[in-house]
């Protein structure tokens, strides 16, 4: 079970996808219902509030006196900056456009030719924003197997990869969504027996054994050895847990971030104000800020994105895991669970009995990390 | 009526000595420095603090809590003047609702500082932008406008009256300002709700953060109240009296006292059985892993509330009012380094996955709050300089308006 360990760059192991990738990396999710067609603009599942609201007349009303606004606003911008900077009046667009959940479709169309123009001529590549909604009968899960994991980090590099994460050379310009952490076996000793606490005293208080050992969280990720997995550490593996009752989204003051219809917790980048309540709340530290704007090179950036999951983000917002929407949404499985040497990782529709995901919640002893905290996350950890 | 009030008022605070020149002209530098440091803040980045993904928040965090604080400790004199009639408070009540709304538009300020996108902040405002019920950071803001709304409606209104000489008129006058005396602790408690109901971070996850909040507010508060009540003895023809920072100095030492006791109530319930939940304060009080950075904020903290409770029990200081200044200076520091770099920085640490990381605030950092408060002293100045004005009588419909200091 020995494999070589040997920090590559992200792309030499994962490539970023192209269109052309998509077909022939395409794999299923296990039991992800394949009869309906991906980018069904009406989304009956969707848990959007607005969807139901559309034809008041005040949202109307409001939404012309904002387009009007908008338009006049494009308008200044492309005067002031000398109108051949289309940049400019993009992100005056972006600057005033509405929190994505309430958008009408069209509303969502407009701010993805935005976004679609911007990164394209940001990136020098021909860039697409999916804004794939909700698949009804969907509700997506993982399940990690801890004892094949081996600490290698490939799904850590994929997913930066995939997701399009900063990768500068300073600290905070440094992105990963995935941690692995090292825990220690722990070890205990025959000679340490009259030990004890308090010590000298011949009577014990406490035993000699307290040192940590299993899946505590007090793991260490900064690790570098020659091999892995190592003889005396196991590996835990956390990301965002898409939990249920998400704390992240209760604290969010804009409702920037939310539960998606089909689990995973998403973030409107363009929405978030970087007050970052939600990192205070994240039982899992699955949150990260941009503390300046990513250092994200042109060659190295996945031009196949999605509105609410790996599009390029900008300085001052928070991100975080969303499952790969841009893949799952159509029927692919999460880079790292593509990437992942030993199959440690699986993924798949909670709703489907027959899904991986859904057979070891059956069959396998499984666990929640803190569940005492009741966030209920849609991430299982399992032994064989 | 209203534009010679607005011209009187204006005349008045902005003329002055040479002292109030200087001292005006020092703040403004630092201002000045503060906004270049937002510049850099919203061109390059939060990068240029010393925040991480680890320690989302430091400083800035910290100072916006103290200050709801001593916003809410301007209560300590509201309180006394008007539900106990307290002779000498009545008379410089409104100088604490001016040291409200100072310190109000500072935990703005401070807002802005943290935020990542603070060009965005409309989208907490409806109809364009959401209000979300759910969140602490909204009730927040919602406490603090309305905070901010009564204390400026009271204390303008009360100033009106003095300027134009008309009587306050009662009926709406004094229900609103015991609306304001109740919504004073609504501030500071929700502040307190917005750092302890975050489970995730067992540091501040306890029922024990509101009360603790308000006792430490109810002394910072009045410990600057009464610096600045000296201040204005020495430095103005108007007179304080010994009542009112007598009662002050007592509320700073009761609600010391109960501080003091429920940090020490906090380190015996979590140090005897040293859970994983205690990491963050064993950290703040020995380090962990061998990193160290807040022990030193912590023992001084411990050591200038201690000190300063003691000093206030002997009636050399208690009773000297040159002395005073001591313990009150001592009481605010300690209070100040508790809510910080005792309270919302380890709550970062360690963080929710163990990881132990230290927090080294930046030059950027430390020169935003030195502008902050340089700012909020700047309109701290001339709110009082203008209230002081009125109650003297110095500014008056149809007086001359004459210029002191």
């Amino acid at each position: 079970m020995v494999a070589e360990f040997a920090v590559k760059p992200a792309a030499s192991q994962f490539t970023p996808l192209l269109e052309e990738d998509v077909a022939i990396n395409q794999k299923p999710c296990a039991g992800a219902a394949q009869d309906r067609p991906s980018d069904c603009p009406v989304q009956p599942a969707s848990a959007d509030p607005a969807a139901n609201q559309l034809k008041t007349t005040r949202r109307d009303f409001l939404r012309a006196g904002g387009m009007l606004s908008l338009s006049s606003l494009m308008g200044t911008a492309a005067l002031m900056t000398q109108s051949d900077n289309a940049n400019a009046a993009v992100e005056w667009g972006e600057h005033f456009q509405k929190n994505y959940r309430l958008m009408t479709t069209e509303e969502k169309n407009e701010a993805r030719l935005r976004l679609e123009r911007r990164y394209s001529d940001e990136y020098g590549k021909k860039v697409s924003v999916d804004t794939t909604e909700a698949q009804p009968g969907m509700l997506m899960g993982y399940a990690l197997n801890i004892r094949k994991c081996i600490g290698c980090r490939r799904c850590v590099h994929a997913c930066v990869a995939e997701n399009n994460q900063s990768r500068g050379p300073r600290p905070g310009e440094k992105i990963e969504w995935i941690q692995v952490l090292r825990m220690e076996r722990g070890k205990f000793e025959q000679e340490k027996m009259n030990h004890g606490y308090p010590e000298g005293l011949g009577i014990q208080v406490g035993g000699n054994a307290y040192t940590p050992a299993g899946q505590v969280l007090e793991g260490q990720y900064h690790y570098n050895p020659k091999a892995v997995p190592e003889a005396d550490a196991t590996y835990m593996p956390i990301a965002c847990m898409q939990c249920e009752k998400p704390p992240c989204v209760k604290v969010c003051p804009v409702r920037t971030t939310y539960r998606e219809g089909d689990g995973p917790v998403v973030i409107d980048y363009n929405w978030c104000i970087g007050c970052k309540m939600c990192m205070n709340a994240c039982p899992y530290w699955a949150r990260r800020f941009n503390l300046t704007t990513p250092v994200l090179p042109k060659e190295e950036m996945n031009p196949v994105t999605h509105y609410l999951g790996n599009r390029p983000r900008m300085r001052g917002v928070v991100e975080k895991c969303h499952w790969c929407l841009q893949r799952t949404r159509h029927n692919r499985y999460p880079a790292c669970v593509e990437v992942c040497p030993v199959g440690a990782r699986k993924f798949g529709n909670l709703l489907d009995p027959e899904s991986e995901v859904s057979k070891i919640l059956e069959r396998k002893n499984v666990f929640r990390l803190k569940a005492e905290l009741n966030t209920f996350p849609k991430f299982f950890y399992f032994y064989d | 009526m209203l534009t010679s009030f607005l011209t009187d008022y204006t005349r008045y605070v902005l003329k002055g000595g040479k002292q109030f020149y200087t001292w005006m002209g020092v703040l403004s530098a630092f201002i000045l420095a503060m906004l270049f440091v937002f510049y850099l803040q919203n061109t390059d980045g939060l990068i240029v603090t010393g925040m991480t993904s680890q320690i989302s928040d430091g400083l800035y965090l910290a100072n916006l809590v103290f200050l709801v604080g001593v916003a809410a400790g301007a209560v300590t004199i509201v309180f006394p003047a008007y539900v106990y009639h307290h002779e000498g408070m009545h008379k410089v009540a409104v100088l604490g609702e001016m040291l409200a709304i100072t310190a109000v538009i500072m935990v703005m300020v401070f807002v802005f500082a943290h935020m990542g996108r603070p060009d965005r902040l409309w989208h907490m405002i409806p109809p364009r932008g959401i209000y979300s019920f759910s969140s602490m950071l909204g009730w927040d803001v919602m406490v603090l406008n309305g905070y901010l709304i009564l204390n400026f409606v009271c204390g303008f209104y009360y100033l009106w009256c003095k300027y134009t000489g008309n009587p306050v008129n009662q009926k709406w006058f004094i229900p609103l300002v015991y609306v304001a005396i109740a919504w004073a602790l609504s501030i500071h408690t929700v502040t307190a709700f917005l750092m302890a109901n975050n489970p995730a971070r067992p540091m501040w996850f306890h029922s024990m953060m509101p009360i603790r909040f308000i006792a430490t507010a109810f002394a910072a508060g009045p410990a600057l109240i009464i610096l600045i009540f000296l201040i204005i003895r020495k430095n103005t023809k108007f007179w304080v009296d010994d009542s009112a920072i007598k009662l002050l100095t007592t509320i700073v030492q009761f609600c010391l006292g109960i501080a003091i006791f429920l940090t020490l109530s906090e380190v015996v319930i979590e140090l005897y059985a040293r859970t994983e939940h205690a990491n963050g304060l064993y950290y703040l009080m020995f380090g962990l892993h061998g990193l160290t950075a807040l022990v030193p904020w912590f023992w001084s903290s411990v050591v200038l509330m201690i000190g300063a409770f003691v000093m206030f029990f002997m009636p050399s200081f208690r009773n000297d009012f040159d002395k005073l200044r001591i313990p009150c200076a001592m009481a605010f520091a300690g209070i100040w380094i508790e809510k910080g770099m005792g309270l919302i920085v380890p709550g970062y640490i360690p963080s929710p996955i163990g990881e132990v990381t230290e927090y080294h605030p930046s030059f950027v950092e430390w020169l935003m709050v030195l502008g902050i408060w340089a700012f909020g002293f700047f309109i701290l100045t001339i709110l009082l300089k203008g209230a002081i004005g009125i109650l003297l009588g110095e500014i008056k419909h149809g007086g001359p308006a004459a210029a002191v200091k």
